[in-house]
C-alpha cells in the first residue's frame, strides 16, 4: 500500500471525527423527529401499524388541502423565480454599485421577513380596512384567497430567488456573450442557445427553494387567510391541536410524511441538474 | 481581405487606450500586435471585432467601413484568451454554433464541425464537452469555431497566454500553419515577444496607444524604431558612450550610431548577442554568472569600473568561460541605438 492511500485513509478518518458534531446535531434535530414523525404515520388507532392514516390522507378533505398547497407553491415558485431571476439580472448590470449593494442587503432582509408580522403589514395595507384600499377604493376581500395569499408569498420569494441566482448570474462570463456575438448571434439567440440553458438549473434550484418555502409556510397564512385557503400546513395544525376533531394527530404525521415525499422528489429532480450548473460556472 | 485601422482614438474615463492609430493589414498576413499591458493591442483588436467602437477614427475591412456595424454582422472570426467555450454545448455543436446561428441544416452543420476538428487535429472529440478537455483543447475547438463560418479576418486575443509553455510553442506552430493554409488575414495580440517574434509576419509595437514601429521581426529586433522597441522587444544592455559626430566611443571601441545622439554622454544599447567574452587575466572584468540554456549560455559579467553587461555565448562553451574567470570585453561592430544616460550602466531584461 503507498503511502498517499494511507495518509488519505487517516485524513478520512480525522475527517469524520472532525464531523461528528455536526452529524450528531443533525441525527437530534432531524433523525429523530423523522423516525417518530414516520412511526406515529404507519401507527393506527388500534396502535398497530397499518396504511390507515396515509390513505385518509389521499381522501378530502386532506388530499385538497395538499393539492392547493402544490398549486400555490408552484404559483410562488414560478413568478417568483421570473420575477427574481430580472430583477437580479437588471441589478447587476446596472452600472450603480451602491443600487447592486442596496438591493442585495434588501433581499437579505426580506428573504427573511415572514409570518405574522408579515401578514399584518398586508392586511394593514390592502386588507378589507387596509390603507391602500381605502385610498384607493378597492372592494373588500381581495387580499383573502388563493391569489392574495401567493402575492404575500412573493413578498419573501423575490428577495430570495435575486439571492440565489446572483451568483449564477455573476458566473455568466462576458466572453460567452461575446463569442455569441461573434459567431452572429443576436441578443436573444445567446440567451436562448447558451445563457438560459446555463442558468436553467440554477434558476431550477432557485424554483425549488421558494417552493419548498410556500409549500412549508404557516404562520402567515393562519394570520392572513384562516381556514378560507386549505392548506396542508393549516390541516397539519387543526390535526395536531384537536381544532376541530380530536384524535387526528397521526393524521397530521401522515400528512408531513407526504410532504417530505412531495419535498424529495422535487429535490430528486433539482440535484443533478444543480451539479450539472455548478461545473458549468465554477 | 485588408484590414485598415485610421486614426482610432479610444479613452475610457481618463485613460487614453488608443492615441490615433493607424495600420494597414494585408490579405493573409500575420500580424503580431506586441506591447505591454495597457498599451491598447486588446482595445484595438476589439474595435476590429465591433465589441469597442472608437471614440473617433474608423475600421475598414476589405474596404468597407465597419466602425458601427455591430459584432454580430462583421465577418470577422475571434478567439479569446480564456477559451470562451459555451459550457452547455459539446464540442461539436461549440464548433458549429455559428452556423446554427445561421440556420444551417444539421447535416451541413455537423459536416463542417468535424471537418474543423480534423482540421485542428481534435477528430473524435466532437461528442465531448469543454470541462472534458484540456487547456490547449480547449483553445484548439475555439480555433475552429473562429474559422467555422470562414470569416474575412482571423483575430487571436492572447490565445495561448492560460496554456503551459510546451503546448503554447505546439499551439502557435499549429495556429502559423493553418493561417498559412488557409490564407486568412490575422491579428494576433500578444505581450509575449517570442510569441510575437515566431509567428508573425509583421511586429506592430504599440506603447500609450500608439505604434512605435511596424515591420517584419527581424527588423524589430535587429533594427528597433525607438529606444522603448529596443528594450521591449529582447534582453538589451546598458553600457556608457561618449558620442563624437556619427560615432560613438564604448568600451574604447569606436562604433557607428544608429540613430541621433540624445547627448554627448549617452546609453549605448547592445544585444547580449553583440557581446564577446574572452579569456583574459588583465581583462576589463570578471563572469559572476553564468545562465545555461541549451544552445547558448548567458554570462553576467562584472566591469571592473562598476556596472554589469551580458553575453550569450554558445552553450558549448559554458564550460570554459565559468563564475570567476577573468575576461574581456568587446563589441561586435555595427551600427548601435543610443539612449539618454542612465545612471548605472546595467542591462536591461525583457519585459515579457
Amino acid at each position: 500500500m503507498t503511502g498517499p492511500v494511507r495518509s488519505r485513509r487517516r485524513g478520512g478518518g480525522a475527517g469524520w471525527l472532525a464531523a461528528a458534531p455536526l452529524l450528531a446535531v443533525t441525527l437530534i434535530a432531524f433523525g429523530i423527529p423523522v423516525v417518530v414523525l414516520v412511526v406515529g404515520a404507519f401507527t393506527v388507532k388500534t396502535g398497530g401499524l397499518g396504511f390507515d392514516n396515509l390513505s385518509a390522507t389521499m381522501r378530502e378533505p386532506y388530499i385538497g388541502a395538499l393539492w392547493s398547497s402544490v398549486k400555490l407553491s408552484a404559483v410562488v415558485a414560478v413568478a417568483g423565480a421570473i420575477l427574481g431571476a430580472f430583477l437580479a439580472q437588471a441589478v447587476l448590470t446596472s452600472r450603480s454599485g451602491l443600487l447592486r449593494e442596496a438591493v442585495l442587503t434588501a433581499s437579505g432582509v426580506l428573504s427573511n421577513f415572514g409570518g405574522v408580522p408579515l401578514a399584518f403589514i398586508w392586511i394593514a395595507t390592502l386588507g378589507n380596512s387596509g390603507v391602500v384600499t381605502a385610498a384607493l377604493g378597492l372592494g373588500p376581500g381581495a387580499l383573502y384567497n388563493f391569489w392574495g395569499l401567493a402575492l404575500v408569498y412573493l413578498y419573501f420569494s423575490v428577495p430570495l430567488m435575486v439571492l440565489v441566482i446572483a451568483p449564477a448570474l455573476d458566473g455568466l462570463k462576458p466572453q460567452w456573450r461575446e463569442a455569441a456575438q461573434n459567431n452572429g448571434a443576436s441578443t436573444w439567440q445567446f440567451w436562448r442557445m447558451v445563457g438560459i440553458p446555463v442558468l436553467g438549473p440554477s434558476l431550477l434550484g432557485g424554483g425549488v427553494l421558494l417552493f419548498g418555502g410556500a409549500f412549508a409556510a404557516y404562520a402567515t397564512a393562519a394570520a392572513m387567510v384562516g381556514a378560507s385557503v386549505p392548506l396542508v400546513t393549516l390541516q397539519i395544525a387543526d390535526a395536531l391541536t384537536g381544532n376541530v376533531l380530536i384524535g387526528y394527530e397521526n393524521i397530521a404525521l401522515a400528512l408531513s410524511l407526504d410532504m417530505i415525499v412531495i419535498a424529495l422528489l422535487v429535490m430528486a429532480v433539482y440535484l443533478p441538474l444543480q451539479k450539472r450548473s455548478s461545473r458549468w460556472l465554477a | 481581405m485588408t484590414v485598415e485601422l485610421r486614426e482610432l482614438r479610444r479613452s475610457f474615463g481618463g485613460t487614453v487606450a488608443l492615441d490615433g492609430l493607424s495600420l494597414t493589414i494585408e490579405q493573409g498576413e500575420l500580424i503580431a500586435f506586441l506591447g505591454p499591458s495597457g498599451c491598447g493591442k486588446t482595445t484595438a483588436l476589439r474595435c476590429v471585432a465591433g465589441f469597442e467602437r472608437p471614440d473617433t477614427g474608423a475600421v475598414f475591412i476589405d474596404g468597407a467601413d465597419v466602425t458601427r456595424v455591430p459584432a454580430n454582422r462583421r465577418d470577422a472570426g475571434m478567439v479569446f484568451q480564456s477559451y470562451s467555450l459555451f459550457p452547455n454545448l459539446n464540442v461539436r455543436d461549440n464548433v458549429a454554433f455559428g452556423l446554427r446561428v445561421r440556420r444551417r441544416p444539421a447535416s451541413e452543420r455537423h459536416s463542417r464541425a468535424a471537418e474543423l476538428l480534423e482540421l485542428v487535429g481534435l477528430g473524435g472529440f466532437g461528442e465531448r464537452y469543454p470541462h472534458q478537455l484540456s487547456g490547449g483543447q480547449q483553445q484548439r475547438v475555439a480555433l475552429a469555431r473562429a474559422l467555422a463560418l470562414q470569416p474575412k479576418v482571423l483575430l487571436l486575443d492572447e490565445p495561448l497566454s492560460a496554456l503551459d509553455a510546451k503546448v503554447r510553442v505546439n499551439l502557435r506552430e499549429e495556429i502559423r500553419r493553418l493561417q498559412l493554409e488557409l490564407g486568412i488575414t490575422t491579428i494576433f495580440v500578444t505581450h509575449d515577444q517570442e510569441e510575437a517574434l515566431s509567428v508573425a509576419d509583421r511586429v506592430a509595437v504599440l506603447k500609450s496607444g500608439r505604434l512605435e514601429q511596424v515591420a517584419p521581426p527581424a527588423e524589430v529586433y535587429d533594427r528597433p524604431a525607438t529606444p522603448f522597441v529596443a528594450e521591449f522587444v529582447g534582453t538589451m544592455n546598458h553600457l556608457p558612450g561618449r558620442v563624437s559626430g556619427e560615432t560613438v566611443e564604448v568600451f574604447g571601441q569606436i562604433l557607428p550610431l544608429d540613430n541621433a545622439a540624445p547627448g554627448e554622454e549617452v546609453d549605448v544599447l547592445v544585444r547580449p548577442e553583440a557581446v564577446r567574452v574572452t579569456p583574459s587575466d588583465d581583462g576589463r572584468g570578471f563572469i559572476l554568472a553564468s545562465s545555461f540554456r541549451g544552445s547558448i549560455a548567458r554570462l553576467r559579467v562584472q566591469l571592473d569600473g562598476g556596472g554589469e553587461v551580458l553575453a550569450d555565448v554558445p552553450g558549448h562553451e559554458a564550460v570554459r568561460l565559468a563564475p570567476g574567470l577573468k575576461v574581456d570585453v568587446t563589441l561586435v561592430e555595427r551600427p548601435v541605438l543610443t539612449a539618454p544616460r542612465t545612471a548605472v550602466a546595467a542591462p536591461v531584461e525583457p519585459v515579457a
